[in-house]
């Protein structure tokens, strides 16, 4: 290529004004997101920010909940809302950029520990001792994901997620059997209806935690919550343990008895199509996070009313944890950030105290058809239209002597991001047990 | 602003071959590839220099920046993803280009015809390319949904295959659906090619007595050598960076089944939160792309300018 004559003098000259241009770009780019509503002014006390999720019942409940506390005068909080997958990368850019709301939406556990390790959230222990009868409002099995090491540094918000059995109660009418109470129940009802031409489970594999659910509540009938509690402690070896390995021969032994519908790892639960296996009648049981019943519910309410069955996971002979264990989010969870001003904090946990959980609020997630995690929502189910299926959810628990947190919540985000593709390899058949537990004890203490 | 118009005259006048007039005003061609240069330097140079220095730290994403010296290397040159992830992306770049050019060229090739109804099939092929790659990939994996999807609508149960779910299949099928979304963008090129070899050569051709077929090989293939580089060069380091569509319709799976380079760096960088390790990745598909676009720019000859037209 012929280039025309450029001296090496302008060429530099050149090069540093495009510089000075990038700044200027660079400077362009660094715009927040605009708030939403931003009403200013109400009753005295200052402003607050919080960041909180879109879709529906949540956003409605919590856009009104804040409302209702603006005008309570003790200051003023704008929302902003944003769609789950980039929220998550966007809450992380925005507090290592030192931009975070006052008020940050989460799911506790190991994301929650690496901003607490960052210094990036209030340390609300004593704030929460002080503060009397506030721990008592929330159900107590929510406080684990949120305490890291002793310290509290986040409050439980919205519902309660248990994982939990759901079972087309028509197909078993129609092969005369019964949910399973234990794993050979469950082994027993894959052939039954393998041979009736319905699929055992539905399983949504595209989506990997769909498939981890499975393997959290086998290793905490198997080997009871120390085995994981091991893992999370970022002891050596602790996926070798015997448990893990009768996990996953479990988990291989039921896809090799064509337990889950054939396909399942084409089939994506975010289109909920894993749902519509059951109450279809293409499937008979499914494992699955409450949320479920709501998205069965608008998708066929008649199939919920009449012809669903929702239970705990069975429990496996011979297995050391408590068959009343239960896994899933116990909640989500609002932090403080650390960056923002004392007066900023003070409308934060303002809103804590007096905005969260307010009888409306509690009301309103009833209505919903989910269990809020507020202690005082017991009294409210009754004569409700999902009453049998929240008093089941709040028995389960009110009652679980363990609720393990989602594995992919509780572990470091790069330890998660590679079990949710051992798990998928683990369902292909395309890793053993033994190879499952060596790729993942690599991950222990990253 | 006289002076700039008089510039950008020059300027696009030139061609290959400077205008006098610019030769003897260097300053004034500098100036107009000041645009050019500030975006290239604020959002790829300059970006990249800060991978390359991110590739020595250990970061999350919010904790302070710490020195790790050659730590996320070895990470990421010890870890056999990173070969799969490689192996993947070169079976992928080969692979989509043995099945769009073919098809593109000769679809090319049939809508540079000046037949009414052949623009109106231009047309039509050409819809896939107004489409967004997520939106592309949403449709398709409800479209390949094993039950709810095309297979049950239209009762056609060979049609229920595993297509996202078998390692080998989701290949595949992500092959298909880039053919799918690409073809009609490199058909257009082949068109645009296509039509501008003089009529005359055909006429001579078949003077000469040469047939349908051995016009297309001895003509319309030989003009069409630049052509075929560019869309050549546009597939090969285009398939490096397929990343929103494969995200959407597999997410790198099933297992690490579509897990390509791209893929693996924004799912290290973004879920895993390793910046470090990220960073390496992707200054290996920088020097992948880099080398692949020189390779490829070798394969055509160095004298870009060399008539095609000899004879004519």
């Amino acid at each position: 290529m012929t280039s025309p004559i450029t001296s090496r003098r302008s060429f530099l000259g050149l090069a540093a004004a495009s510089t000075l241009g990038a700044f200027g770009l660079a400077a362009c780019g660094t715009s927040g997101p605009a708030p939403s509503g931003g009403a200013s002014g109400g009753g005295g006390g200052g402003t607050a920010t919080m960041w909180a999720l879109t879709g529906q019942p949540a956003e409605g409940i919590r856009k009104n909940a804040v409302e209702a506390f603006n005008k309570l005068g003790k200051g003023t909080i704008t929302v902003t809302t944003f769609q789950n997958d980039p929220y998550k990368a966007k809450i992380r850019t925005a507090i290592g950029a030192g931009e975070a709301p006052t008020l940050i939406y989460g799911w506790g556990g190991g994301i929650l520990k690496s901003y607490a390790d960052a210094d990036q959230v209030e340390d609300l222990t004593s704030w929460i001792e002080q503060t009397s009868g506030f721990k008592e409002r929330f159900l107590p099995s929510t406080w684990g994901a949120a305490t890291l090491g002793g310290k509290i540094f986040a409050v439980p918000i919205q519902s309660t997620q248990p994982v939990l059995m759901y079972y087309n109660k028509s197909l078993f009418e129609k092969a005369g059997a019964q949910p399973p109470t234990t794993w050979d129940d469950v082994m027993k009802l894959v052939e039954v209806f393998n041979g009736q031409g319905v699929a055992p489970f539905s399983l949504g594999g595209q989506s990997k935690w769909t498939s981890m659910m499975w393997l959290e509540y086998l290793l905490d009938r198997i080997g009871g919550p120390d085995v994981f509690d091991a893992i999370f402690a970022n002891k050596a070896d602790a996926w070798s343990d015997p448990a893990v390995l009768e996990s996953c021969t479990k988990i291989q032994d039921l896809v090799k008895a064509n337990g889950f519908i054939k396909g399942f790892s084409s089939i994506a639960a975010d289109t909920n199509a894993d749902q519509a296996l059951l109450y279809t009648g293409k499937a008979a049981m499914m494992l699955h996070g409450s949320w479920a019943y709501g998205g069965m519910k608008d998708a066929n309410p008649d199939f919920v009313a009449n012809g669903l069955q929702v239970g705990n996971f069975p429990s496996v002979n011979g297995g050391k944890g408590d068959p009343a264990n239960i896994v899933g989010n116990p909640a989500n969870y609002f932090s403080i950030s650390a960056k923002a001003t004392d007066a900023e904090k003070e409308v934060a946990k303002a809103y804590l105290t007096d905005g969260l959980f307010t009888d409306a609020e509690v009301q309103a997630w009833i209505d919903a058809g989910q269990m809020p995690v507020a202690a005082s929502a017991s009294d409210k189910l009754a004569g409700t239209a999902d009453a049998t299926f929240l008093q089941l959810v709040f028995d389960l628990v009110s009652r679980a002597p363990n609720f393990q947190q989602s594995w992919d919540q509780a572990l470091s985000p790069g330890q998660a991001e590679t079990l949710l593709t051992n798990i998928d390899q683990l369902f292909l058949l395309k890793l053993s047990p033994e190879q499952f537990a060596t790729a993942m004890n690599a991950t222990i203490g990253k | 602003m006289s002076v700039l118009t008089t510039d950008t005259e020059a300027g696009t006048g030139a061609g290959p071959a400077p205008a006098p007039a610019a030769a003897s005003r260097p300053t004034r061609l500098d100036l107009l590839v000041l645009p050019a240069l500030i975006f290239f330097i604020a959002f790829a140079f300059i970006p990249m220099i800060g991978v390359l220095l991110l590739s020595f730290t250990d970061w999350d994403g919010i904790s302070a920046i710490s020195f790790a010296g050659f730590a996320s290397w070895r990470q990421v040159f010890t870890d056999p993803g990173t070969y799969h992830a490689l192996w993947l992306t070169l079976a992928l770049m080969i692979v989509t280009w043995l099945v769009q050019t073919p098809i593109s060229l000769l679809l090319g090739v049939f809508v540079a015809g000046h037949q009414r109804y052949r623009a109106a099939l231009a047309v039509l092929y050409f819809l896939p390319l107004l489409l967004s790659s997520a939106a592309v990939a949403i449709a398709f994996k409800s479209l390949l949904d094993p039950n709810f999807g095309l297979a049950a609508g239209l009762h056609l149960p060979f049609l229920a295959q595993d297509w996202l779910g078998d390692p080998t299949l989701a290949f595949v099928t992500v092959v298909f659906v880039i053919a799918w979304q690409f073809i009609p963008f490199h058909t257009l090129i082949y068109q645009g090619g296509v039509r501008q070899i003089p009529v005359s050569m055909y006429e001579a051709a078949q003077i000469d007595g040469a047939g349908r077929i051995r016009q297309f090989f001895s003509i319309t293939i030989p003009q069409l050598k630049y052509t075929i580089i560019t869309s050549s060069t546009l597939m090969l380091v285009g398939s490096l960076t397929y990343f929103d569509l494969i995200f959407v319709l597999t997410g790198g799976g099933p297992g690490d089944a579509t897990r390509i380079l791209a893929l693996d760096m924004y799912i290290t960088g973004f879920k895993a939160n390793q910046m470090g390790a990220a960073s390496v990745i992707a200054l290996i598909l920088v020097v992948f792309g880099l080398a692949l676009t020189l390779g490829i720019q070798r394969l055509g000859g160095t004298d870009r300018g060399a008539s095609q037209m000899e004879g004519m």
